[in-house]
């Protein structure tokens, strides 16, 4: 894992210092609400329905066993006894008083954690693929080229007012586990065919208001070129990006008003000038940050696992969760396991001070001390010996943490919605937890197979429904809420952004019709067919039907 | 009729301006006023910068929360409506 260096741990002090120096001001009415917003929040911290709320930034999602424990002392000390797990591989407090955050930033700033990029109009908290370094897919691990792009975003001061805020995501496996396609942009390595690795290069993609999937602007990137690149790309949107209209601010906005050709000729012009001009890091500098992600001491197992088949064998309830939960590895007799942060019925993405012990604790014993986030707000540990499996599933069960729904109906992506959010206009985790019940309860998640659920309570889409197999997004209709179906997203690989199904339904219909589409699904698929498949090719109008069946006739 | 609403500066919990001129943290301690003295009222109060991080008004009634905001209002008043533990519901517990 990557340690700070004593650059980082300066920067990240001073910032520290700095923010309890206008904390201080503020609570003396030194400085007003509006002199103190701007400076709070490049501090990740907002101002919610309840409390304030902090935002702690968890590069590319990556944790030690020691700085999980931390997130847990601080849920304990400073706020109600849990966190939220964002779509941004972010954790974030509902409820620290301001006098105590910067004492938070300090608890933080011990384990090499900070809020900084969690906020403003900068390049936010670099986002990867969760299985990183594990996946049996993937060309190289991701990770130090998100740890290259971190230090040199991190109070670039060319880019940290930039004309709004800015998301790269970057994967290295044919498998987009880490929706590149919807960021400003997304970067996923792979082997050309001359069997050079470098980066595909996509940008103007995103959700919100305006959702669109990301151009290609280049095909193949060397990987030594990353930095100019980026720089290229930013240089134009900062200096040409549109600054009068919050809503027209994004890059996505500017690249698909210039079309994406003459964009890229922009930045292709932009990058011949400042391509050999010192921006790209030296070989050795790279080398350096890559030897922090080494691969840990595996051993030498075989494939298959004595230990795991007899219990599978005798133990049902994790013969199943290992089938759900768990994910091949590249290192024979290791297995990438999945810590679902959505038991049915509960908040998802909420987890205890005492879960992220527990999760510490288990990753400490059995995954070489690492944990990883993931945006669909779940955890994972991404080195587990396939013959520790059931030791680590007995653990996960006591601690409560051992729900097996990944990828399935129940395993929904949900923003905090109007229970916390000041800009939500309908709840989201209701909904997310009643259509979870509904298809635990029948039992039938198994049968359904893979479906991605996304439900967010505003445009702003942080619950990624334009991307969801079926999204919900909540709206508001006269002070009542309501929510509008779309169908057909994916923010996988086959991205592609949901068709609006019809008017919106009251929170008691839009779980009835989201039963019925599932249902009509399950009577229509073919062998194998998915239901984002069967949806693709039956077409929206016969899904469409099924949804407002039963409910009153608009 | 009206309320005045906002989040205490020190810790961020909602409050409404009480007819003592001090803040409830409770929509019970709310005092009412008239739509005609609202906006003289709210701008007095935004200058009470070190007690408050934010205030608006909303629309009540001694009942509580009325008209457009009544379920954001109302939320706020008792808090998440999914976590019946937390927030000012919690406390009356």
């Amino acid at each position: 894992m990557y340690r700070y260096d004593e650059f980082d741990e300066t920067i990240v002090r001073e910032r520290v210092k700095e923010f309890r120096g206008q904390v201080e001001r503020r609570l003396s009415g030194e400085i007003t609400e509006d002199q103190f917003k701007p400076l709070r929040l490049m501090n990740g911290l907002y101002l919610q329905l309840h409390a304030y709320m902090l935002r702690v930034a968890i590069p590319y999602g990556t944790l030690s066993s020691r700085q999980m424990r931390q997130l847990a002392f601080i849920a304990r000390e400073y706020d109600k006894g849990y966190g939220h797990m964002t779509t941004r591989q972010n954790i974030q407090y509902n409820w620290p008083a301001l006098v105590d955050t910067p004492a938070i930033l300090d608890a933080l700033a011990d384990v090499e954690m900070h809020a900084i990029q969690t906020s403003g109009n900068c390049i936010r908290n670099v986002t990867s693929d969760q299985y990183a370094g594990a996946a049996e897919d993937e060309v190289e691990d991701p990770r130090p080229w998100c740890e290259i792009i971190r230090q040199w975003s991190s109070f670039h001061p060319e880019f940290s007012f930039l004309p709004r805020k800015f998301k790269i995501a970057v994967t290295a496996s044919e498998h987009d586990r880490a929706a590149v396609k919807v960021h400003d942009i997304g970067l996923r390595l792979y082997k050309n065919s001359e069997g050079r690795t470098g980066f595909e290069v996509l940008v103007g993609g995103g959700l919100g208001r305006t959702p669109y999937i990301g151009h290609v602007i280049r095909d193949f990137l060397p990987k030594e070129h990353l930095l100019s690149y980026l720089e290229a790309i930013l240089r134009v949107y900062n200096l040409l990006g549109r600054r009068d209209n919050a809503y027209k601010a994004r890059i996505k906005i500017q690249v698909n008003a210039e079309g994406i050709d003459a964009f890229r000729g922009m930045v292709e012009e932009e990058w011949a000038r400042i391509k050999d001009s010192g921006v790209d890091l030296p070989r050795e500098e790279i080398e350096r940050i890559r030897r922090y992600f080494a691969p840990p001491p595996f051993e030498k197992l075989p494939r298959e696992s004595t230990a795991f088949n007899d219990a599978a064998a005798s133990d049902k309830g994790f013969a199943r969760w290992a089938r759900v939960n768990t994910v091949a590895h590249k290192q024979p007799g290791y297995a990438i396991v999945n810590i679902s942060l959505k038991p049915p019925g509960k908040p998802p993405g909420d987890i205890s001070d005492e879960q992220m012990e527990a999760a510490a604790h288990i990753a400490e014993r059995y995954s070489f001390d690492e944990l990883r986030v993931t945006h669909e707000q779940n955890i994972c540990l991404p080195h587990v010996k396939k013959d520790d499996l059931y030791a680590v599933y007995q653990s996960l069960q006591a601690a409560d943490l051992a729900t097996a729904n990944i990828g399935l109906a129940s395993d929904i992506i949900a923003c905090p919605g109007l229970d916390y959010c000041t800009l939500a206009n309908a709840r989201s985790i209701p909904i997310a937890e009643r259509i979870a019940e509904r298809f635990s309860a029948a039992g039938v998640e198994d049968d359904i197979g893979e479906l991605k659920i996304k439900i967010s309570g505003c445009i702003n889409a942080c619950g990624h429904h334009h991307v969801g197999h079926i999204g919900i997004l909540g709206v508001d209709k006269k002070g009542e809420e309501f929510y509008q179906i779309t169908l057909g997203g994916s923010g996988a690989e086959d991205a592609s952004i949901g068709e609006i199904a019809g008017r919106g339904l009251s929170s008691d219909e839009v779980i009835d019709a989201v039963e019925r589409l599932v249902d009509y699904y399950r009577a229509n698929r073919q062998d194998g067919e998915r239901f984002l498949d069967a949806y693709r090719r039956l077409g929206l109008d016969r899904f469409k039907e099924a949804i407002y069946a039963d409910a009153q006739a608009a | 009729m009206k309320v005045v609403t906002a989040n205490r500066l020190q810790d961020g919990a909602v409050v409404y301006l009480a007819p003592d001129n001090s803040w409830s943290e409770r929509f019970s301690g709310a005092v009412l006023i008239t739509d005609a003295e609202a906006q003289d009222v709210i701008s007095v109060i935004s200058g009470r910068v070190r007690e408050i991080a934010d205030a608006y008004l909303i629309d009540a009634d001694a009942s509580g929360p009325v008209g457009r905001e009544t379920l954001r209002e109302t939320i706020r008043s008792a808090g998440p409506t999914v976590r019946p533990d937390l927030g000012k519901q919690g406390e009356r517990a």
